[in-house]
């Protein structure tokens, strides 16, 4: 946060709104997909091996599935999960950054 | 990545130089085996080769600046920290024991698999890009910072808390891999274990005593190529062989249904059928003698040394001699070690008279409760690892050592990659030898044997790690006549698979490349936490930079001899801790890790109740369930296993954080302010 002189108090006390709500919704989605996103991975993880005998009966490339799940599938899947949480998260920091930025800037 | 992209270039430059090297050394040695070089000659080449390289980049990455030794200057492109969290992830037993574990265990071995991979979710999404966003050194600097209290709102209780923690839980691990040192060093290279144990440990010293975290993060890069080309190489072979096709992890699936005709095959075989009546007959002569105890010890006793005077009277030959003197000499004591060796003998017997379980098939079990019960051990053990895994410290410091937040985040994604690079083939391993072994060593002559497994059986008499007889007298080799060890089966695979023996001397120092690169980390974590967490942060916090590293350094230096010597005595408790190790670990330091960022409300208080409370179920439940620690598995809550014990650690110590801080003051503006301040964007 860079130090800024505004004139005029009420503009600075608006400023600071802005940055707080902006840092607020950035929590907030942040939290929301990091919810989403655990939800997915227990149910590929935990799910699968919970019901893996009703699941072997089909099959997969070949594998039958609740096998394909539990050496490969549930671990690509935490890969993906990872890989897309660090993406949509640099997205989400910029625009947090910028919504801070443009309230910070005197107008 | 993109903030530096010259040193990248510069990085990935020297790596690949460091692989075309590697390669040709491969290839020079498999020349000179070619022309004869011994067995021997290539065990302590490849031994001392790579201890050498390892020493080398040590000191080239000589450091005694603070940020460069505990941090490694925070300056580690994302790519570069996965490989190496990778290589300090996977540990002697991931490379040398999981394949063998699956192997013999099947569908239930998955479960290390899922949990050692799942974890890194939790790590990514819950703990590493808040612990960069702190951008201090040390998880316990986190912890206290966050939950603050003490003399002088320092929050030195929870930061002693939290480095018992990690000190409990890196030793009993970075134990475990110096013993997997001299373990291999040993075989491989025929010195004493306690040599062996020493040598590693130089290797490791030289590397992290010099240049702390900077130069085991390069030296781990280093280690994990070595370790990946010394499992993917005999892994695609047998692939090839078996399936047509060089990728393993693609390749098995079309093994799989193949395997499971043969099982059902092996499962109806008369001569198999002969093989498991004979152990069910042993099985029941030693249950009988169990019974019979006491008398049945004293006229054991009797029959043994009867048996000794009968041989010695009629000048039997000086082997039968000697067998009667062994079976008097060996036999057990007391009548309590009679009942307790006994009961093994027979519970051993009972296990090789049980035809072979279908690989592929999830909880096999004779009833309905049987199948629940593994299927709900399963997923607790599951659930341990991963949990376990968000709290290893030597696994979260390195989110300190990234450029930014967004690094460490693609760092994680870049360590579960490489780590999965390694993990995928694991299965297909074990579904490949499996395969292997199914066709071309049952049902082929006795006279034949592959010399692989004279090799194996020779190593360990004691304790023999291949064992073939012929149970039956038919002088074909049934699969119930065929045993082997979890531990050897990567180790054995080059040769399995029929490859020279420059692939075997691979495997070896791939395996000592998982062992060095993960006692690295401990040995650096435990370390760090001593130094900068108890000397600095609570005993000297004037201390100059310059003492913090020297102090740093000598401690390292001492808790490496005390960790070689307590392995040197293979302390056979302290390796069935090493599972207990994550349970621990989850239990005693996730709540307060994730609480920390995602619960304002958590507070001082809340955090020593939640590490006590967490920790103390863990332990209460190993010691009630544990054989190894004096319990029994009847006393287990709902048939868990004591190795499990993390699933009513965990949620303890959560529940005790959250209860524990609601009725105890909120925590002061400065932690809500901490807490602001890491979620918040970079």
């Amino acid at each position: 946060m860079t130090p800024l002189k505004p004139t005029d108090p009420t503009l600075e006390h608006d400023a600071r709104q802005r940055t707080a709500a902006a840092r607020a919704l950035h929590w907030e989605r942040s939290r929301k997909m990091t919810l989403l996103l655990l939800a997915l991975w227990l149910a590929t993880g935990f799910g699968t091996v919970f019901f893996a005998r009703e699941l072997s009966r089909f099959e997969i490339f070949g594998w039958p599935l609740s096998f394909y799940m539990a050496a490969q599938g549930a671990s690509l899947i935490s890969l993906a999960i990872i890989g897309f949480y660090a993406w949509r998260m640099r997205r989400l920091d910029r625009d947090a950054r910028d919504a801070i930025a443009a309230a910070e800037a005197p107008r | 990545m993109s903030a530096q992209p010259p040193y990248f270039g510069k990085l990935a430059r020297y790596y690949l130089w460091y692989t075309g090297c590697f390669a040709l050394f491969l290839v020079a040695v498999a020349l000179l085996e070619q022309e004869g070089m011994p067995r021997l000659w290539i065990g302590h080449l490849f031994m001392f080769a790579t201890i050498a390289l390892y020493a080398i980049i040590g000191v080239i990455c000589r450091t005694s600046s603070v940020t460069e030794y505990y941090v490694a200057g925070r300056r580690v492109p994302a790519m570069f920290n996965g490989m190496a969290t990778a290589a300090d992830w996977i540990s002697a037993a991931s490379f040398i024991s999981l394949a063998g574990g699956l192997y013999l265990q099947g569908f239930d071995g998955l479960a290390f698999i899922m949990g050692w991979t799942g974890g890194f979710v939790l790590v990514a999404l819950l703990i590493a890009p808040y612990l960069r966003k702190f951008a201090q050194y040390t998880v316990p600097d986190f912890l206290a910072a966050r939950y603050g209290g003490g003399a002088g709102g320092r929050g030195s209780a929870v930061r002693a808390m939290a480095v018992g923690a990690t000190i409990l839980v890196s030793f009993t691990y970075v134990v475990a891999q110096i013993y997997a040192v001299g373990l291999i060093a040993s075989r491989f290279t025929g010195v004493d274990f306690s040599i062996g144990i020493f040598l590693g440990l130089a290797s490791i010293l030289v590397c992290s005593f010099l240049g702390g975290m900077r130069a085991i993060t390069w030296t781990q890069v280093a280690q994990y190529i070595i370790l990946l080309v010394a499992f993917l190489i005999p892994t695609m072979w047998l692939s090839a062989k078996h399936a047509d096709n060089p990728i393993p992890a693609v390749a098995y699936g079309s093994l799989l249904p193949k395997l499971t005709a043969l099982e059902a095959e092996l499962a109806q075989d008369p001569r198999e059928e002969q093989v498991r009546a004979e152990f069910r007959r042993r099985a029941a002569e030693y249950a009988g003698r169990v019974a019979m105890l006491p008398e049945s010890w004293e006229t054991g006793k009797l029959d043994a040394q009867r048996q000794l005077a009968a041989a010695r009277a009629r000048n039997a030959s000086l082997t039968e001699v000697r067998q009667a003197e062994r079976a008097l000499a060996t036999y057990p004591n007391s009548v309590d070690e009679a009942r307790s060796h006994w009961s093994e003998l027979r519970d051993a017997n009972l296990a090789r008279a049980r035809p072979p379980e279908p690989h592929a098939e999830p909880f096999p079990g004779a009833t309905k409760e049987e199948s629940d019960q593994r299927r709900n051990n399963f997923l607790a053990v599951v659930f341990c690892l991963m949990f376990g895994t968000a709290a290893l410290p030597h696994i979260l410091m390195r989110a300190y050592t990234t450029p930014s937040v967004n690094d460490t985040r693609v760092s994680v994604f870049w360590t579960l990659f490489f780590i999965l690079l390694v993990y995928l083939t694991i299965p297909a391993l074990a579904v490949l030898a499996k395969y292997d072994i199914y066709t071309s060593l049952v049902g082929s002559d006795f006279s034949a044997l592959p010399t692989w497994i004279s090799y194996w059986a020779n190593v360990d008499k004691a304790n023999p790690l291949v064992s073939v007889a012929d149970i039956n007298g038919d002088g074909i080799v049934q699969l119930a006549e065929f045993a082997i060890d979890a531990d050897v089966l990567v180790l054995a695979t080059p040769e399995i698979g029929g490859l020279p023996y420059v692939i075997a001397g691979l495997v070896a120092a791939g395996g000592l490349a998982a062992a060095l690169s993960t006692a690295d980390g401990l040995l650096l974590a435990i370390s760090n936490a001593l130094s900068h967490d108890v000397y600095y942060k609570m005993v000297n916090p004037g201390a100059s930079t310059q003492k913090r590293v020297t102090i740093s350094k000598l401690l390292l230096l001492g808790v490496a001899f005390i960790a070689a010597y307590v392995a040197s005595q293979k302390p056979a408790d302290i390796l069935s801790l090493v599972a207990a190790a994550f349970s621990l670990a989850g239990s005693t330091l996730f709540p307060v890790l994730v609480l920390g960022v995602f619960w304002k409300r958590a507070n001082h208080q809340g955090a020593i109740a939640g590490m006590i409370v967490g920790f103390a179920v863990c332990l209460y439940y190993m010691l009630r369930a544990s054989s190894a620690l004096g319990g029994t598995l009847d006393d287990a809550w709902f048939g868990i296993l004591p190795m499990a014990a993390g699933v009513f650690g965990v949620p303890a110590g959560l529940l005790a954080v959250m209860t524990v801080s609601l009725l105890t003051p909120p925590p002061s503006r400065g932690s809500e302010g901490m807490v602001d301040y890491i979620r918040a964007p970079e």
